[in-house]
């Protein structure tokens, strides 16, 4: 054992100084996720072909990328920093970049380049936010509807603005607790053109607008914290129409088989993907970044589609999507991304969050509780 | 006037009992009619009904038929509950026409006054069932939440809804896969296990250190004692998120911080005031002189106390521990702070499956759990009646 990790590490001296021998990475290393079906595909196509390679390593998984940020703060403040990979939305780790929380990524050193050798800067493109972000999979907020609610003589709702036609399509909705997506969907369908949205929503009389359109559909909504909540409800038959990731209305549809149906009309694509924490002990910072680069690459982002329905973030990867694991059902249509279903999508502004996001936070939850 | 005999039962005038009958009728009426979603005619059709039988069985038919009639109204309203919900429908049904059926003779009868003293006010017997309804209906807010998951737990799909084929009692509505998802889900194993090694340890902890600290305390000559009392007594004041980001905090200069210890020594810390506040109880009733006379026959301190005064407070010792054990076991804000993924405890990982995927096992463990718990309390329960029994301090 001595013998090999000596040898293994002059040989990786001689070879190259930044290079890391395998002997010198921590055998544990903590992953934090999401829980849930998204977490499940991850196990599955990430960490457990990983583990296979390395049968010595532990790996345990923390579902709480829904935290992460204050952990991550609160974790750096006690100078105890015990996770190594995390998962979080593009969101959140711009604002764990800018803090200093989060390490920065050179996508050129630390991600695999492309089976024909495309370099992952341009493997991954315009998704490749902030310094710190490893995209793996872009997911989408999108409307599912119960089909045996749609009332009789009436199309089946196509259009975003369905969701605030209470006349022809009554019922309750669901919609998340938060500005985010609502406000712009509001603002689509009061007759704001979809280049506007954010030049308008930027002032408060464009806010003050999007509340008023929520305000005509308030008493028929319930509001959602957690991914779940949507699912739930629609199963339940507590709500017609409602507002989730579509990996969990997919899972719905297919894996459990209820009478829901999509509607990708105006969908919200946002990015999910991976970050390293700042200031990690040389061994641990040396698995997580190992790891990453398997993780991330073509093939593993391909394999992750075959047990939920996000598109990966590789434009290498959309070839080699093939059909769900256990379903066995081709999973290119029920993409986001899939042409018939993009023909109509909204392009979230990280930017324009970042600066407005405590604002309209504040006025949204003010307008909630009146 | 009416002669008074002991038990006060006699037949009460159709005026009165036929307006309680279609009340209650009504009022039942209410919740069958909203289910079948018109209200109205449940109110209606509910009072009619039971004022109908009401005439049929006060009146018409003889006093000797009233068993055969009891049946008949089982019969009559489980065949009502069948049309109206099948299988399900019948089984309420029936249970509906049992109710009824005996409702009718014990307000027609006046049986309702047989157990109750004959000189009592027509308000006072009022009040007195007024009373067990109120506590019944608190009762039942208490126990159905935790009651209603029970059936939930046994549902073939993945979500927290009663299905159609569920409510008319098809076999195919119901499953064990939660159950099984439980035992052989190794995030779930790792929990469980995480749980029951975690609680003991802590429970022992809580133990020893709040027993002695109760004694230590209850002993005159201890300077400031009611200050350090309160110090203990602390963790169960300050609210959990306070102690618990504290602990965080302290616990990670330590290196305690995710590790096992660590979330034993938290959780001892909260149980810690439930043993010294049980134990200061059964305290107070013992006597020291019998320290003392165990001392003049020469036992050194350390046997007087297992010998003399351990046996005695014993039953403070055991409910306190038990309170340390259920709150190590439920304990769920302190070991997200306290704990890492690694110690990942029974609560967290419900509380994270709540969270992130409203799955069926939750509500698979929470029922086990509620079965642990009550098998749990009932055997203590039953050791500290024995064991009274055996001292001769209860009767029974």
């Amino acid at each position: 054992m001595r013998l090999t990790k000596i040898l293994l590490a002059s040989s990786a001296l001689a070879v190259s100084a930044g290079a890391v021998a395998a002997a010198d990475m921590a055998n544990s290393m903590t992953l934090v996720s999401w829980g849930g079906a998204y977490q499940k595909s991850q196990v599955n196509a990430y960490s457990e072909p990983y583990k296979a390679m390395h049968p010595d390593l532990e790996v345990v998984w923390d579902e709480s990328s829904n935290e992460a940020v204050a952990k991550l703060r609160a974790m750096d403040e006690a100078g105890n920093v015990t996770w190594d990979v995390v998962d979080v939305v593009a969101a959140d780790a711009l604002r764990l970049c800018d803090e200093g929380l989060a390490m920065e990524i050179d996508p050129d050193v630390h991600l695999a380049a492309a089976p024909d050798g495309t370099s992952a800067a341009d493997d991954f493109g315009d998704l490749l936010v902030g310094d710190c972000y490893i995209p793996q999979i872009v997911y989408s907020t999108t409307f599912g509807y119960r089909t045996d609610m749609v009332p009789d003589g009436v199309e089946p709702p196509n259009d975003i603005c369905d969701v605030f036609d209470l006349e022809t399509y009554p019922g309750k909705r669901s919609l998340e607790k938060r500005p985010i997506n609502n406000m712009e969907w509001a603002l689509l369908c009061d007759g704001v053109a979809k280049e506007d949205v954010y030049d308008v929503l930027a002032t408060p009389e464009g806010q003050q607008q999007a509340l008023d359109k929520l305000a005509t559909i308030k008493d028929s909504v319930v509001w959602w914290s957690a991914g779940a909540d949507t699912p739930q409800l629609l199963a339940d038959g507590e709500v017609f129409i409602g507002s989730t990731y579509n990996g969990r209305l997919f899972s719905v549809i297919e894996e459990q088989k209820q009478p829901v149906a999509m509607m990708w009309d105006a969908q919200v694509f946002d990015l999910d993907g991976w970050i390293i924490p700042a200031g990690l002990p040389e061994d641990r910072l040396a698995r997580a970044l190992d790891f990453i680069m398997f993780a991330t690459d073509t093939q593993r982002l391909a394999d992750q589609a075959a047990y939920i329905s996000y598109g990966p973030a590789r434009k290498s990867s959309a070839p080699l999507v093939g059909k769900h694991a256990e379903l066995g059902i081709e999973m290119g249509p029920h993409m986001p991304t899939d042409p018939e279903n993009a023909k109509n999508t909204f392009l979230y502004n990280y930017e324009f969050w970042a600066d407005y996001r405590d604002d309209i936070d504040a006025k949204f939850q003010a307008w909630l509780a009146q | 006037m009416a002669t008074y005999t002991l038990k006060y039962v006699e037949k009460k005038p159709l005026s009165f009992s036929l307006q309680v009958l279609a009340a209650a009728g009504g009022f039942v009426g209410l919740f069958v009619g909203a289910a079948q979603s018109t209200m109205l005619n449940g109110v209606i059709g509910g009072a009619v009904l039971m004022a109908v039988l009401g005439v049929l069985a006060l009146s018409v038919l003889d006093e000797k038929l009233e068993k055969p009639f009891r049946w008949g109204v089982i019969l009559l309203m489980a065949a009502g509950g069948w049309y109206l919900g099948g299988l399900a429908g019948l089984i309420v049904g029936g249970l509906f026409g049992w109710f009824f059926g005996w409702f009718i003779y014990w307000i027609g009868e006046g049986r309702y006054r047989a157990t109750l003293l004959p000189y009592l006010t027509p308000g006072q017997v009022l009040g007195h069932y007024t009373f067990r309804v109120v506590c019944g209906l608190i009762f039942f807010f208490l126990i159905t939440p935790i009651v209603v998951v029970m059936p939930l737990s046994f549902n073939a799909e993945n979500f927290f809804t009663f299905t159609p084929k569920m409510l008319s009692l098809d076999p195919e509505g119901y499953s064990l896969k939660h159950y099984r998802d439980f035992f052989t889900n190794p995030d779930w194993q790792q929990a469980l296990w995480n749980s029951v090694s975690i609680a003991p340890v802590a429970t022992l902890l809580s133990v020893s250190f709040g027993t002695l600290a109760a004694i230590g305390l209850s002993s005159e000559h201890v300077p400031f004692r009611r200050a350090i009392m309160a110090i203990l007594i602390s963790p169960m004041i300050v609210p959990l998120i306070i102690s618990a980001a504290g602990m965080y905090f302290f616990y990670s200069r330590l290196g305690l911080q995710g590790t096992f210890w660590g979330v034993v020594l938290a959780h001892a810390a909260l149980g810690i005031p439930f043993v010294i506040i049980t134990v200061t109880a059964t305290l107070v009733g013992f006597d020291r002189s019998l320290t003392r006379a165990s001392a003049s026959l020469g036992a050194n301190p350390v046997t007087t106390f297992f010998r003399v005064q351990m046996p005695l407070i014993l039953p403070g010792v055991i409910s306190g521990g038990l309170f340390a054990f259920i709150t190590s076991f439920d304990e769920v804000v302190v070991v997200l702070f306290v704990g890492s993924a690694g110690q990942k405890t029974l609560p967290w990982q419900m509380f994270t499956g709540l969270r992130e995927q409203i799955s069926p096992t939750i509500l698979a463990v929470a029922t086990i759990l509620v079965g642990v718990s009550i098998v749990l309390l009932t055997t203590v329960e039953m050791l500290r009646r024995r064991s009274e029994r055996l001292r001769g301090l209860s009767p029974g």
